[in-house]
């Protein structure tokens, strides 16, 4: 038996000029195929007339109002404007989330030279299972907030609501709106890091314990942890959204 | 084993005590409020992952540290 390997960082499968293609990025990759591959399948099974719409279409049809009634209870009258983007935020996480627990995922790849002799590379690691692509998500959650916190608000109550000259407790608490503004990233990226990240080691490890019948509650509690991770990203960058476009009351 | 690994051991596992506590708490608390007013159950599933999430958020500062001490 060889001894059980875990590495924080995606390993470097492939170089495309001095660009570097790690594994989560591959899979990051066929998510994004899997999503439009899904989503042009649905559009084809559209009613037609003389047609009716196909099963497929209208088990989408299904969720897809489910979450968009969901989110009118969080966001209210602005849920047109803000559900594409949140529900792509959603589809995004649980698929690559989900996609991290298949079998073959971490476990097809090769052998490569390392520092310290032959390093197992896989093919596949799961998308969120790498901070790079956490931070990335967390990145485009926080700037659509300042920016449409800039676009409801306008710029002077989007600065006063940092940099207040007017007493020293508005100063201060300013100057903690601008440390959480930089924690939501950390927190944004970490979290969903974190969990997906343990997600797998934990299984890795039960795997390597003991291999039959052990690991398969663990497989359901990452299935669960996934989606509930998809969502909370979801509605926590829902949350900031409504909070950041409300205006003040002085 | 390396005294570094006890350090990323304690961080992690003292650092969750905390959080561990508050998340149980304002689950109850939730709880409690779903049970008092079902009709608020929306709204109360809200503000709950909202809390949640900021007590969850000084976990995730231990695991930060964690990973910190291990591999820098």
């Amino acid at each position: 038996m060889g001894e059980l390997h875990i590495s924080v960082a995606p390993e470097k499968i492939a170089h495309i000029g001095g660009f570097a293609v790690t594994n989560s990025l591959l899979t990051s990759l066929i998510v994004m195929a899997i999503l439009l591959i899904f989503a042009l399948k649905v559009r084809n099974q559209k009613a037609k007339p003389g047609k009716k719409k196909g099963s497929l279409f209208v088990v989408t049809e299904m969720i897809v109002e489910g979450f968009y009634s969901f989110f009118k209870n969080i966001a209210g009258e602005r849920v047109d404007e803000l559900f594409p983007l949140l529900f792509t935020f959603f589809l995004f996480i649980i698929v690559g989330n989900w996609i991290g627990l298949l079998p073959g995922v971490g476990s097809i790849g090769f052998y490569d030279q390392g520092e310290h002799g032959k390093v197992f590379v896989p093919f596949f690691r799961g998308p969120n299972a790498d901070l790079n692509t956490t931070l990335a998500l967390a990145l485009i959650s926080v700037s659509i907030t300042q920016y449409l916190s800039i676009k409801t608000l306008g710029i002077k109550n989007y600065i006063a609501r940092f940099i207040n000259l007017k007493n020293p407790i508005k100063f201060f608490v300013g100057i903690l709106e601008i440390i959480s503004e930089f924690a939501k990233i950390l927190s944004f990226s970490f979290r969903l890091f974190g969990n997906i990240f343990a997600g797998e080691v934990l299984l890795a490890v039960m795997v390597f314990l003991i291999p039959v019948l052990v690991p398969v509650p663990f497989l359901a509690l990452e299935v669960f942890v996934g989606f509930i991770q998809a969502l909370v990203f979801t509605m926590l960058t829902t949350i900031f959204i409504v909070v950041a476009t409300e205006g003040h009351h002085e | 084993m390396e005294l570094k690994d006890l350090a990323v051991a304690l961080a992690i596992g003292l650092g969750t005590i905390g959080p561990g506590i508050g998340v149980g708490l304002i689950g109850k608390g939730a709880m409690e409020a779903i049970g008092r007013n079902p009709e608020a159950g929306n709204q109360i599933t809200t503000t709950l992952i909202l809390s949640i999430a900021f007590a969850e958020a000084i976990a995730i500062y231990a695991l930060v540290i964690a990973l910190i001490i291990k591999f820098v």
